[in-house]
């Protein structure tokens, strides 16, 4: 099984252990991932928030890539950059005008039939649960993680069609998967606040400081996401010291993968601690 | 927050009867169809934050109070979570209205109210412009020399770095006179 592979910025940068991780899971799950040629950054949400045309027409050229490489449908962690090719996608789809407008610009001529796919999609529906437990070495048991999705792998739904957007499943699914029994809780989908961190940190606080404390009142021992500034943010804007994990760090802790430790030193708030305690180290 | 009068000061403001066809049509929203239920507002993570609250926004764009709304703290403090438009029984995407508004004040030149967020996004976009890809750590220092906001997040920006999480030295892409074409095209049609 192969997949065309867009890591985004924050895959050298703020979420190297993402990318870290990521790699050595697929790599144990025998999928290989081709890294699109050149690509370039999808233009975030600072991008649409102040130039729409441009804000499709960046992820357009990832897509134009993607597709003639030919290395199959097109896979992104980065909740981030999902949600802006995805933004795409949709304009590519439904407004004809649009998607002439875009073609042209780019230069390149968008197949319809072309996928673009989240990571954890990938994982649940392409690769399959079955195929993850057989490669589960050492279950998550004991485990109790609380599933956060934040904003841009579920909404708005008719761009990213990906799970239920008031109580998505994907995570807790992959979780039980692993052995571990995330918990129930209210704020898998409330907003943390993106990039108003830079501008308005106490806001970002407020609401990272609700989201943690929630998951810890519900039973959770950490939190577990997929997008690189939802983790950022929730490490270092909260005060309880509750570990923050990319849902592949803990496939990579099941499948008991190699050099785990340099993913750890990236954390903000290390979670060795935790996972010493689970014997998970 | 203390509630907004939403009643047009005549006396004082123009009322722009063109402006709710020009924010339909930019942002391909049918507005007429708010019936005020308040659901956009109630899941908003950052209406505590804003002058004018989403569903107040909605309504004034009706009333044609451009200068308002435009020239509020609100479609700055919008954070394209999207939960508004997931939850609108209409189906009026806001994180998609707000877009639009962001860009006819910047196009009609209404200085935003949040200053340094437009800033960020200015410095952010033009990192992409100059790399093809976002460079941490020239963005944030052109961010501060444009907000001249020195002070703030400088302890969580040195633990990034020092777990290398910034790294100093941009990573280019080849096909950079690419994305300057694109960021022409893009500019230029408006």
């Amino acid at each position: 099984m192969r997949f065309s592979y867009f890591p985004g910025c924050t895959d050298h940068s703020t979420s190297l252990e993402y990318g870290l991780s990521t790699d050595a899971v697929f790599k144990t799950l025998g999928v290989e991932l081709v890294e699109i040629e050149d690509w370039n950054c999808c233009g975030a949400a600072a991008t649409h928030s102040i130039n729409h045309l441009l804000s499709l027409c960046l992820p357009a050229r990832n897509i134009s890539k993607a597709q003639s490489a030919q290395t199959g449908p097109l896979v992104i962690p980065c909740a981030g950059c999902f949600n802006m090719l995805k933004r795409t996608e949709y304009a590519l789809k439904n407004d004809e005008a649009k998607r002439k407008e875009i073609e042209e610009i780019v230069g390149f001529t968008y197949q319809p039939s072309f996928e673009i796919l989240a990571l954890m999609d990938v994982i649940l529906n392409r690769i399959g649960l079955e195929k993850v437990q057989e490669k589960v070495k050492r279950p998550l048991r004991g485990l109790k993680p609380a599933c956060y999705y934040g904003c841009a792998l579920v909404r708005h739904p008719k761009v990213t069609r990906l799970d239920d957007p008031e109580n998505p499943q994907y995570l807790d699914r992959l979780m039980k998967a692993l052995g571990a029994q995330p918990v129930e809780w209210s704020y898998k989908i409330d907003c943390c606040g993106a990039d108003l961190a830079l501008t308005y940190g106490d806001v970002v606080k407020k609401l990272v400081g609700r989201i943690v404390s929630m998951a810890k009142e519900a039973g959770g021992q950490c939190i577990v996401t997929s997008c690189g500034l939802c983790q950022a943010n929730l490490e270092m804007r909260q005060e309880i010291g509750l570990p923050v994990f990319y849902f592949t760090e803990l496939m990579g802790v099941a499948f008991d993968v190699e050099k785990r430790d340099r993913w750890w030193k990236k954390h903000m708030i290390s979670p060795k601690g935790l996972l010493e305690s689970m014997g998970l180290l | 927050m203390e509630e907004m009068n939403l009643e047009p000061r005549t006396d004082l403001e123009k009322i722009d009867s063109s402006f709710l066809g020009e924010a339909k049509r930019r942002s391909g929203e049918d507005l007429s169809l708010c019936y005020q239920c308040l659901k956009c507002t109630a899941g908003c993570p950052t209406a505590p934050y804003m002058d004018i609250r989403p569903n107040n926004i909605i309504r004034m764009i009706q009333m044609g109070r451009k200068e308002a709304v435009l020239g509020s703290s609100s479609i700055w403090f919008c954070v394209s979570c999207e939960t508004c438009g997931t939850r609108c029984p209409n189906e009026i995407d806001i994180g998609v209205l707000m877009d639009a508004l962001r860009e006819m004040a910047i196009e009609i030149g209404i200085p935003a109210k949040e200053k340094n967020i437009h800033l960020l996004h200015e410095a952010f976009v033009q990192s992409i412009k100059r790399g093809g890809r976002v460079h941490e750590a020239t963005m944030l220092i052109d961010y501060k020399l444009r907000s001249k906001d020195f002070m703030t997040d400088l302890i969580p920006g040195m633990m990034l770095f020092l777990k290398g999480k910034i790294p100093l030295f941009p990573s280019l892409i080849k096909g950079r006179q690419e994305i300057k074409r694109i960021f022409e095209k893009c500019t230029k049609e408006k």
